[in-house]
């Protein structure tokens, strides 16, 4: 069967790489040209490119330097941040990325999304879903970058999306990202159950074991940020991807 | 020269870029005169088979590429849906395929227990090369690849298949009929070892 991938996000803001602390706080990581490259070297499996200012900008993606930053990439591409249109999503898949990630869109225009989906195809398109924990129990799906809630609870909204033919879903904790103490993993463990299509589990990766938890909760996939740009307690920035041994461990 | 053939559906910038780090000229085209002058041709493909047929249909593209693979004998690599294309019929659609290979593309059928079988098959799969084909050279048994398909291919002849895959049972994942490969994977997205195959394609098919 399938190895699991394993995915680095990169958070663009403007030309620059950047790392957030539950959604906040972004801290410079670097050149995405060269951490592009650093990841190619490292023969990673996927990358996956936010641009957390867009939507809040109210902006277009920003196709020169995506194109720039696609021309380095020689594993799949996913990209999100500011798609509202299939016209965007066409000229994205024509500058060479694989797969369009959508998060405030898919609440706030589900009829859009639906002829994304049917343009692009389901297995080209990912729904980032950004989930809070709510004050006393349960969680609540966000949009535009963490800062509006949805009151929607994450496990019936993946399945509204995989009826509306979404392929597959970012599944990122906000309390948990940036920490680096672990996923939210009964987050992900209710998120997986609740669809068949590929679940990827994002926010508070900070070990190899983190990776192998996530995936046994029934994550297809794992994702994170610092714990692929940060070294050490004082998070000095330093490129690293596990080898395909240790992956091959992760199950 | 290579020419990818651009008949509006796949990522052409891909496979050029990668094409390019390898040091490997090429155009994207979608002039009968390009492909004519051309050394070897891709035939890239994302997304549903008739689609793909009817984009090949309303360029009036299927003639003139078919003269020039069959009877001239171009060297020829589909890649993905393009590798789909090149057989007969598919089961994701009503329109003829190219015809140039003798196989047909049917849907995976899950017919085990194991939620792990998801359709599509997306991601990294290894690959088990059969026989000693130029496109695999330098390839090793166990080398992987990126993988994004519901659909795949069942050869009449099983020596067409030059590599194969598991998935729920082995699935020929790279074949080969004269002057035409297919690959049913993304080689540009690949890492070193699409690299390889371009190279080979560039330089032995």
């Amino acid at each position: 069967m399938l190895r699991p991938r394993v995915i680095p996000v990169l958070l663009l803001k403007g030309r620059g790489l950047y790392k957030t602390t539950q959604f906040d706080q972004p801290k410079y990581v670097g050149d995405p040209i060269n951490t592009v490259r650093i990841f190619n070297e490292k023969e990673v499996d996927e990358i996956c490119l936010l641009d957390i200012a867009a939507s809040r900008e109210k902006r277009p993606p920003n196709l020169d330097i995506i194109k720039e930053i696609a021309s380095e990439c020689f594993m799949p591409l996913s990209y999100g941040g500011g798609v509202r249109t299939v016209d965007q999503v066409r000229l994205l898949l024509n500058v060479g990325v694989e797969k369009i990630v959508i998060n405030s869109l898919a609440f706030q225009e589900p009829e859009t999304l639906q002829k994304i989906a049917s343009f692009a195809g389901s297995s080209s398109v990912v729904v980032s879903v950004d989930v809070k924990k709510k004050m006393f129990r349960g969680y609540e799906a966000f949009i535009l970058s963490g800062s509006v809630g949805t009151k929607l609870d994450p496990v019936s909204y993946v399945q509204e999306l995989k009826r509306l033919g979404v392929g597959e879903i970012l599944l990122n904790s906000i309390d948990q990202d940036g920490v680096m103490k672990g996923y939210d993993f009964p987050l992900i463990e209710a998120v997986s159950a609740a669809v068949d299509i590929p679940v990827i589990a994002c926010g508070g990766a900070g070990t190899l074991a983190n990776f192998s938890a996530a995936l046994k909760c029934g994550a297809s996939a794992v994702a994170a940020g610092s714990y692929f740009v940060f070294q050490g307690k004082h998070k000095a920035v330093l490129i690293s991807y596990p080898t395909p041994a240790e992956i091959d461990q992760l199950i | 020269m290579i020419v990818i053939v651009d008949y509006g559906v796949g990522n052409l910038a891909s496979i050029q870029n990668m094409l390019k780090k390898i040091g490997v000229a090429s155009v994207i085209s979608d002039k009968v005169a390009d492909f004519e002058g051309a050394a070897k041709l891709i035939l890239p493909g994302v997304g549903a088979f008739d689609r793909a047929m009817e984009c090949l249909a309303d360029k009036q593209l299927i003639e003139p590429l078919t003269h020039l693979v069959m009877q001239e004998k171009k060297s020829v690599l589909g890649v993905c849906l393009g590798m789909q294309l090149l057989g007969i019929s598919s089961e994701e659609g009503k329109c003829a395929g190219l015809g140039w290979i003798g196989a047909r593309t049917v849907r995976f059928v899950n017919e085990t227990a194991d939620p792990s079988f998801k359709i599509p098959h997306m991601g990294w799969n290894i690959i088990k090369p059969v026989g000693n084909d130029v496109l695999l050279s330098g390839i090793e048994s166990g080398s992987r690849f990126y993988f994004v398909h519901s659909y795949h291919m069942i050869c009449d002849i099983p020596q067409t298949a030059i590599a194969l895959t598991p998935y729920g049972g082995d699935f020929a994942s790279v074949v080969r009929h004269g002057n035409v490969w297919g690959a049913q994977f993304h080689p540009e997205k690949s890492h070193k070892f699409g690299m390889q195959l371009l190279r080979n394609f560039a330089e032995h098919c």
